[in-house]
């Protein structure tokens, strides 16, 4: 429920102001347009989990420390957690079920990682899975020492780092 | 978190007018700083103006041969961009020092530079903090305060800078660009950066709805031998312990030029005029290294808590001056 004080609905001269109750927006989630109706200050994270039943972005801290949130947005990997929802109107917003084919068929890094037994309780792998593509697209790979700096910024509690290292180097070599 | 509304920006004279005008409003940047501390209740904006859509982004050699970085160009753009790497390696090592690669793709420019401190208790809006409220007090000049700064400190707040760019930005003599009420400004990188003293909540000279335009570096043929060297309790995602960007050329084995900034010891980022004072024109070798980083670190005030911090910071300035000065680092 939004509450509106007079504060919140006083009107600043020039840009046009949204909310901050619910407003209408189109997100373009997974190659299709999804409508929504949302509070400006919700988080694409919690757009995703609460609003369109995409459950696969986790919320780990929700203060941009943990990765266990990061989606592409056009392309780019990203914290949906300090992420505005509304900021993403216009642009292509991927999470981890965007992901395997239309068949189905999981994406290679996918199935590194499960060939390659790259988690344990399975909290951080969306996070790390997005991640770890984009690091393969970027360029990233050429040892461990650069997959694990560019990894950095997805934690693992259960510490299932080398296994995490040996798929990305599994998709990298087509192993 | 509280409520906000939101308002897209479609350029910059509509980005400025409306935030200037309403002292309720923020600019939305990346939001990696200005989301997280509206969800802590640090920062209490009503109104968000999202700027992502103005045409201020792009890297671009200046006339002068110098660097000029929109603000809203992200960190890892600027840190993939070949002017950078090749001609100011310490901008493109400080960037990728920090945050993650996911932050570096959201985080802009202008931005970074006006991120807030790190401080434990400026984040706990359960405790006293200056910075925060005005008046209440710095819990961290008795409380834990291992990460604070020793340099630059008043007692009324101890906090570090916590941006790695802005020390390399610092080393290099930037300028930073505004656009505001007053029409358009230009700062040194120094005067953008204010010590706590007895304000410290004012943390730089900008009125509010002064929107940071660009970054400007200065053409340095120095910068192209330049590092970053970051000291921090792990190995990566992680603000700094220490860190030193530094620059130098050499002739015949004395120091012809040289720039030093610090990071994670002062609460801006700070330039080591002393040090470079010793260096300037002495032989490059452990002696005077050891000398300037002594000379830098004098008027260091530990805290119970930080007082590695002052013999760290040396150890860091010697080591990045013997880093740049071994063999093929410089010219
Ligand atoms: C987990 C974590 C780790 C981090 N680690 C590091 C690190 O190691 N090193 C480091 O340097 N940084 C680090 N950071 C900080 C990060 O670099 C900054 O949060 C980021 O650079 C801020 O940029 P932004 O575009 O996201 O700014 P926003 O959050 O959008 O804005 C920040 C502030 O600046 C204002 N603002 C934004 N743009 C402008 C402009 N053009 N003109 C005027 N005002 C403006 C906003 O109103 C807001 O108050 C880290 C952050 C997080 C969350
Ligand atoms: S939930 Fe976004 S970084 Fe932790
Ligand atoms: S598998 Fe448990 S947190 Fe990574």
């Amino acid at each position: 429920m939004s509450v509106r004080g007079p504060s919140l609905t006083e009107r600043g001269p020039g840009l046009e102001e949204r909310g901050p109750g619910p407003v209408p927006v189109t997100l373009s989630v997974n190659g299709a347009e999804r409508e929504l109706e949302i509070e400006p200050r919700v988080s694409l994270l919690d757009a995703l989990r609460e609003h369109l039943d995409l459950t696969g972005p986790k919320k780990g801290c929700d203060q941009g420390a943990c990765g266990a949130c990061t989606v592409w947005v056009d392309g780019r990997r990203v914290l949906a957690c300090l992420t505005l929802a509304l900021s993403c109107e216009g642009r292509e917003v991927t999470t981890i079920e965007g992901l395997a084919g239309p068949d189905g068929e999981l994406h290679p890094m996918q199935r590194a990682f499960i060939a390659q037994d790259a988690f344990q309780c399975g909290y951080c792998t969306p996070g790390q899975i997005m991640s770890a593509v984009a690091l393969t697209a970027e360029g990233h790979t050429r040892d461990d020492d650069e997959i694990k700096e560019w990894m950095s910024g997805n934690l693992c509690r259960c510490a299932a780092y080398p296994h995490i290292r040996a798929a990305v180097r599994a998709v990298r070599d087509g192993t | 978190m509280r409520l906000i509304t939101y308002s897209r920006a479609a350029d910059a004279a509509g980005a400025i007018t409306t935030v200037s005008s309403d002292p309720t409003s923020d600019f939305l940047a990346g939001g990696t700083t200005e989301i997280d501390l509206l969800r802590q209740n640090v920062l209490t904006p009503r109104r968000l103006v999202d700027i992502n859509a103005l045409p201020l982004t792009g890297v671009e050699q200046a006339p002068d041969g110098g660097l000029r970085i929109g603000a809203l160009a992200r960190m890892s753009e600027v840190a993939a961009s070949p002017l950078v790497r090749e001609r100011f390696p310490v901008i493109a090592e400080a960037l990728e020092s920090g945050a993650s690669p996911q932050l570096r793709n959201m985080a802009s420019m202008g931005g970074n530079l006006m991120q807030r401190v790190r401080c434990p208790y400026y984040r706990d809006t359960a405790s006293p903090c200056n910075r925060r409220e005005p008046g209440t007090g710095c819990s961290a000049v008795e409380g834990f305060s291992r990460g604070h700064a020793v340099l630059g400190t008043s007692e009324h707040c101890i906090a570090t800078h916590p941006s790695d760019v802005a020390v390399a930005l610092a080393a290099l003599d930037a300028r930073v660009h505004t656009h505001g009420s007053r029409g358009e400004q230009t700062y040194s990188i120094d005067d953008f950066f204010l010590t706590p003293g007895h304000t410290p909540h004012r943390e730089h000279p900008l009125e509010h709805g002064e929107l940071i335009t660009a970054i400007e570096v200065p053409s340095s043929p120095v910068a192209r031998r330049s590092l970053y060297l970051k000291v921090r309790d792990r190995e990566s995602y992680e603000f700094a312990l220490v860190s030193a960007a530094c620059a130098l050329s050499l002739v015949d084995g004395t120091i012809a030029d040289v720039r030093l900034a610090l990071g994670g010891v002062a609460t801006k980022p700070w330039r080591a005029h002393r040090a470079e004072g010793v260096l300037l024109g002495a032989e490059a070798g452990r002696e005077s290294f050891t000398e300037a980083a002594r000379v830098e670190l004098a008027d260091a005030r530990p805290t119970a808590n930080n007082a590695f911090k002052t013999g760290l910071a040396q150890r860091v300035i010697v080591r990045a001056l013997e880093t740049l000065t071994a063999n093929g680092r410089t010219s």
